[in-house]
């Protein structure tokens, strides 16, 4: 009599132990549902009032005019433009980087050298941009001869250097896991290393490779501090590397203080805010579906 | 003819090899050069009143004591919330769902919660928490959103160390009888529990740095009183250094105060890195004997 009821109750901890958990675990599920409902709830009244049309295609962003225009297209244009100038600086010095870790270092120098990557990405981003403001755009004002050195090459370059550690450790994952026989039988058939890294380790690597440039690219486009401090602020469509631009997260951020509570202006900066948030969706999902898709690719073994 | 080919081929990879070194060299010489330029220009300002009084005079003069308390309440309080609810994902995910459906549906919102913008969660915070929740602009909307900003890093650091738990050791609890709650709670948990201190720690340091998050949510430009409830708003370092550095009238004025600010939070932040890095290095040390 007493074992059958000591086994139940056991078993109904168990469950209540195993539910509990799953609960909890629903959480950022959850979290991430209510951060796109209340995006949608905040940001799509301002449709109401102005056309979706004229919202994202409009060049003019003059929320304070009488009568105020949002356009967001020079606000895109310049995440856009900041994301892929970063992209570009970052993705070779990132991947070299994690090239470098993985083919050349050997492990005492790999103790020494992965920390200042791993400290470089916990900068807070106020002060690189701080940084931005203070050395880098006198810097690039002087060198280049500029009406001023926050513009958008500042900002790629400093969020280039804030999506380097990203690029970097997912590269060297994706590089560490390449099996080792690919590498000795290149070797093997007479390859030099720098031949087998470049023709045998990077094309297997590829899909992780891929998938370090998605989330660097969604780190870029998401960061707030940095184009808001040394991006320039004109909402205007950059015509050249030099030109000062307004990224979508620069707008939220400086506006969201004076804008009148659940009024247009209002919702018309939740709305970028979906936008942005529609964006870096859209490079996560990216990432992890080519994760997913080619996990296997390169792997096989005898 | 051939050896010569094969040294050109020898050249090539030491001349790649050289750029590949360079790559590394240059993100290494980045964070010194940020870290000295800033431990030099912010060294001046530094000093006990500095760091236990609050700003006077506009913000021109005095210290930065109420952001440091404000960023400890922000940061501390988010970990409360964060660490138990991340450990809790993290078992589930690991011990219990393993390959199931839903845990990929879980994993895939972890993943993408992580991609969020920080401005995003600033407006999430805005809009739930201060707006909805009727929480105002307070240390508790601004807890709850640095809550949710580092659960990502603290479920994946938390699984990674389940995953170094050796297998035998939820195999011999079993077979002495112990049934899974226990084991995941007297044998698994207790082993794995310094290494998701290291992602606690990472938590804390990514939300002590995190300005656009609170700046809608908890902080506010200035604040004559000690919070004194959950429902308070509070200084936080990183919103002052912005601040400082971009409004006012006076910025160079207060060139020296950002400087002194700038080296304090970076000190607060690379600090608490380091110890988890040391902390990790120590672990797996420890597990390779």
């Amino acid at each position: 009599m007493f074992f059958p009821v000591f086994t139940s109750t056991e078993n109904w901890r168990e469950k209540s132990l195993r539910w509990l958990l799953a609960g909890v675990a629903c959480t950022s599920l959850a979290t991430l549902c209510a951060i796109m409902l209340f995006l949608f709830a905040e940001g799509l009244p301002v449709f109401a009032g102005y056309s979706p049309f004229s919202f994202f295609l409009g060049k003019f962003w003059y929320p304070t005019s009488e009568p105020p225009e949002f356009g967001i297209l020079s606000l895109i244009a310049g995440s856009v433009s900041v994301m892929l100038l970063s992209t570009l600086i970052a993705v070779p010095l990132g991947v070299c980087t994690a090239a470098y870790l993985t083919e050349i270092a050997g492990g005492a120098v790999r103790r020494v050298v992965k920390p200042f990557i791993e400290l470089l990405a916990a900068l807070p981003s106020v002060v690189i941009g701080f940084f931005g403001m203070v050395v880098v755009a006198p810097f690039l004002q002087e060198t280049f001869d500029l009406s001023t050195g926050l513009n958008l090459f500042n900002a790629a370059l400093m969020l280039a250097f804030m999506s380097v550690p990203t690029i970097c450790s997912v590269a060297e994952d994706a590089l560490f896991a390449v099996p080792r026989s690919l590498r000795e039988a290149s070797l093997a058939l007479g390859a030099t290393r720098w031949e087998t890294s470049v023709r045998m380790v990077l094309p297997a690597a590829l899909s992780g490779i891929s998938t370090a440039v998605m989330l660097g690219m969604s780190r870029a486009i998401g960061e707030t501090m940095v184009v808001l401090m040394v991006a320039g602020g004109a909402a205007m469509l950059p015509g050249s590397v030099f030109d000062p631009v307004r990224p979508m997260p620069a707008s939220i951020a400086a506006e969201m203080a004076e804008a009148p509570f659940r009024g247009e202006h209002y919702h018309a900066l939740f709305a970028i805010g979906l936008v942005l948030f529609l964006f870096t969706l859209c490079f996560n999902l990216a990432a992890s579906f080519i994760s997913e898709r080619y996990r296997h690719a390169g792997s096989s073994e005898l | 003819m051939k050896i010569h080919a094969i040294q050109h081929r020898k050249r090539v990879e030491a001349g790649m090899f050289g750029c590949l070194r360079l790559c590394a060299l240059i993100n290494i010489a980045a964070l010194t050069a940020i870290c000295i330029f800033l431990a030099i220009q912010g060294a001046p300002a530094l000093s006990w009143e500095f760091l236990t009084e609050p700003p006077r005079r506009m913000m021109t003069a005095g210290g930065v004591w109420p952001c440091i308390v404000g960023t400890a309440l922000l940061s501390a309080g988010a970990l409360f919330v964060a660490f138990p609810t991340g450990v809790a994902t993290a078992v589930y995910l690991h011990e219990y769902a393993g390959k199931s459906r839903a845990a990929w549906y879980i994993r895939l919102g972890i993943a993408n919660l992580a991609g969020v913008p920080s401005v995003v969660f600033g407006l999430f915070g805005l809009a739930f928490f201060v707006t909805w929740c009727g929480f105002g602009v307070s240390i508790l909307s601004g807890v709850l959103t640095l809550a949710a900003l580092s659960l990502p890093v603290i479920i994946s650091t938390a699984e990674e160390a389940l995953r170094q738990v050796p297998d035998t050791y939820r195999e011999a609890s079993l077979a002495l009888g112990a049934t899974k709650g226990q084991t995941i709670s007297r044998v698994v948990f207790p082993a794995a529990l310094p290494g998701m201190l290291t992602g606690a720690i990472l938590g804390v340091a990514r939300a002590a740095g995190e300005t656009a998050a609170i700046m809608f949510t908890a902080a506010v430009f200035y604040t004559p009183k000690t919070p004194d409830s959950p429902f308070s708003s509070v200084m936080a370092l990183p919103y002052h250094m912005y601040v400082l550095a971009t409004a006012g009238t006076e910025i160079e004025k207060t060139r020296p105060l950002q400087y002194g600010t700038a080296l304090v939070l970076i000190a607060l932040v690379l600090g608490m890195n380091i110890a988890a890095i040391i902390l990790r290095d120590r672990l797996r040390s420890a597990k390779a004997q």
